[in-house]
């Protein structure tokens, strides 16, 4: 599925992040944010008529993506006092500064003969009365205009932060819907932001806990389908799926893919023991990780691929631990009082995710990587299983309500715990996977 | 948008394809003792100590478990104690243990403690003498609740396993 084959990053230079250290604009995420930073987005001109309504849709998904992080605060258009006509016309910047709008994003779209989408933007830093990196041009399908967008927020996101940017990724989760005695799920795919939804199975089986590949085109999920859990391998491109590992008289569930995109850590569940294993899914090779008559489950790579982060109840409730790759002795991360479960390494290898149950009550938490400052991000009645954005800033999470009439939805908190959110989506929804940033 | 119409297609074929195959051994001679209609599909009535209904009804089909445990209790191993009974007297019928969690731990931490709990039940009937191959286990973790309320007394009766029996194939 290559909406973006033709994305061409045409003309000009990309934009260093050192760059935009120069300039005054900057919002240092990790100090803390209190006060938003006010930007404009006018609809981006239209330079041919085919172009005209995309102009509005673009600014608007483009202001959605900034506002969403809490970082940032749209000024809203009837507030402007320039419009913004041509795309080259010089910027007033003392009528932005007038409404304060410290940053200022324009743009222009256009269908080329080909009939591709054709996106400029600019950045400019209004207070210091000059444009911020250079522009940028943006190529691609119509049907793919949501993505351009996603693009260009991207750059804004990261010329001010300094941050990596996460706009332009994919979330596969699992949509439900039904009552909660006869809950149907099926796994489904949508951009980050909840848009274009589509779906990779029926509802016929129970599916769980899909996770991407780290190229973002296959997924690993645990379905019934075969009427035992087990663990399949989805291209999500052409939704071919093949079981990965399928031993009579045994159970495998809780995949996710090692670095590498090849291996596979999972859990395997014999005679009433869960352990852990791997498996090269080239050659379908596994090799045993864990031997104990505990519960081992739950496991994720950290980014180098040299460890893995897991939950066992071995010590009596279930608690993290890391271990090589290679399995081995592993020693304990969570100390606190409570049972700590699915745990998730941060991309930036710095921190460990996980879902904590304590005083009946569930939370979201980090902690790095040798336990040590534990923080939770949230708390409800049923909060489970973390994904990283993919920059390690942001966590998505499944929220679940309670009583007969209780539904699940997808939530997105900040690592900082501020700009608690619910991801709109039309269907109940639950376990999410955050693809890596689309090329 | 020609990806969209592809997986429009794709879907739809895997819907036909799960049609043929249903959700757990499959087909008729699965004795789905949760779903509504199951019941009346079965042969014979509570009254008939050989039929399913009985075993059902009269032995009890599940018993319970403590908070993370997969501890039989006296009363599970009297019910067990039944199950068993039946299954050596009924040698046409196998029989597929759930593991059941209820809804308080993750998705994976319960699927795993669903496991220990229907491989104690098998274990226990097989040292009552049921041959292992006519019992298969599988854990539901907390995907199948029976009681839908958000308080121990839902929690009590979710934690369970359940032996649901299926007549073998005659062939």
């Amino acid at each position: 599925m290559r909406v973006f084959l033709s994305l061409v990053l045409a003309c000009l230079v990309w934009v260093m992040p050192a760059l935009a250290q120069n300039g005054p604009l900057r919002i240092e995420i990790t100090e803390g944010v209190i006060e938003p930073l006010p930007f404009a987005a006018p609809d981006f001109v239209s330079d041919n008529a085919a172009g005209a309504d995309m102009g509005r849709k673009i600014a608007e998904v483009v202001a959605a993506d900034l506002t969403g992080t809490g970082l940032f605060r749209e000024i809203q258009p009837d507030a402007f006092i320039s419009r913004v006509t041509s795309f080259s016309s010089p910027v007033q910047y003392a009528d932005w500064k007038a409404i304060n709008a410290q940053a200022l994003i324009t743009g222009a779209v256009s269908v080329d003969s080909a009939g591709k989408l054709v996106v400029r933007f600019r950045l400019f830093d209004v207070f210091a009365g000059q444009e911020l990196g250079q522009g940028l041009q943006l190529v691609g399908t119509q049907d793919g205009w949501r993505r351009i967008a996603h693009k260009v927020a991207d750059q804004v996101y990261s010329r001010i932060t300094g941050e990596a940017p996460y706009f332009d990724s994919r979330i596969v989760f699992v949509a439900e819907s039904g009552p909660k005695d006869q809950r149907s799920k099926r796994l489904a795919i949508m951009d980050y932001d909840g848009a274009n939804v589509s779906y990779l199975t029926d509802s016929a089986s129970i599916v769980l806990a899909p996770r991407f590949s780290p190229d973002g085109e296959r997924v690993l999920y645990t379905s019934y389908e075969s009427g035992f859990p087990r663990i399949y391998v989805m291209n999500v491109g052409s939704v071919q799926r093949r079981v990965l590992e399928s031993q009579d008289g045994q159970m495998s569930f809780a995949p996710r893919f090692g670095p590498d995109g090849r291996t596979v850590v999972y859990s395997v569940s014999r005679g009433g023991n869960t352990d852990l294993f791997r498996m090269d899914i080239g050659t379908g090779a596994s090799t045993r990780l864990t031997s104990a008559p505990s519960i081992e489950t739950a496991p994720s790579f950290s980014p180098d691929g040299t460890r893995i982060v897991f939950e066992s109840d071995r010590s009596g409730t279930p608690q993290l631990y890391i271990m090589a790759a290679s399995g081995g002795e592993a020693q304990r991360i969570s100390f606190g009082q409570g049972r700590y479960g699915t745990p998730v390494w941060s991309p930036r290898g710095d921190l460990i995710a996980f879902t904590k149950q304590s005083k009946g009550r569930f939370h979201i938490g980090v902690m790095r990587t040798d336990g040590s400052e534990e923080r939770l991000l949230t708390a409800s009645f049923l909060d489970e299983g973390p994904t990283w954005s993919p920059n390690g800033r942001v966590i998505m999470f499944t929220r679940e309500t309670q009583g007969a009439q209780g539904s699940a939805s997808l939530y997105s908190v900040d690592i900082t715990g501020r700009n608690l959110r619910q991801v709109p989506t039309t269907t109940g929804a639950s376990d999410p996977s955050w693809s890596p940033l689309q090329e | 948008m020609t990806y969209l119409s592809k997986t429009f297609i794709l879907c739809a074929g895997l819907a036909l394809a799960a049609c043929s195959n249903a959700d757990r051994f499959g087909d008729s001679n699965t004795v789905d003792l949760n779903s509504s209609g199951g019941a009346g599909a079965m042969a014979g009535t509570a009254q008939d100590p050989a039929s399913p209904v009985y075993f059902q009804q009269t032995i009890g089909d599940r018993v319970l478990f403590q908070v993370d445990q997969s501890t039989l209790t006296p009363q599970a191993q009297a019910t067990l104690d039944g199950q068993a009974q039946w299954l050596l007297t009924n040698t046409d019928y196998n029989a597929v243990i759930e593991g059941h969690a209820d809804e308080q731990g993750t998705r994976e931490y319960n699927l795993a403690l669903g496991a220990r709990r229907a491989n104690s039940v098998q274990e226990y009937l097989v040292s009552k003498g049921v041959a292992g191959n006519r019992l298969k286990v599988i854990s539901y973790g907390k995907e199948r609740p029976i009681e839908l309320c958000s308080n121990e007394a839902c929690y009590a009766k979710n934690r369970r396993s359940v032996t649901v029996i299926s007549a073998i194939p005659s062939s």
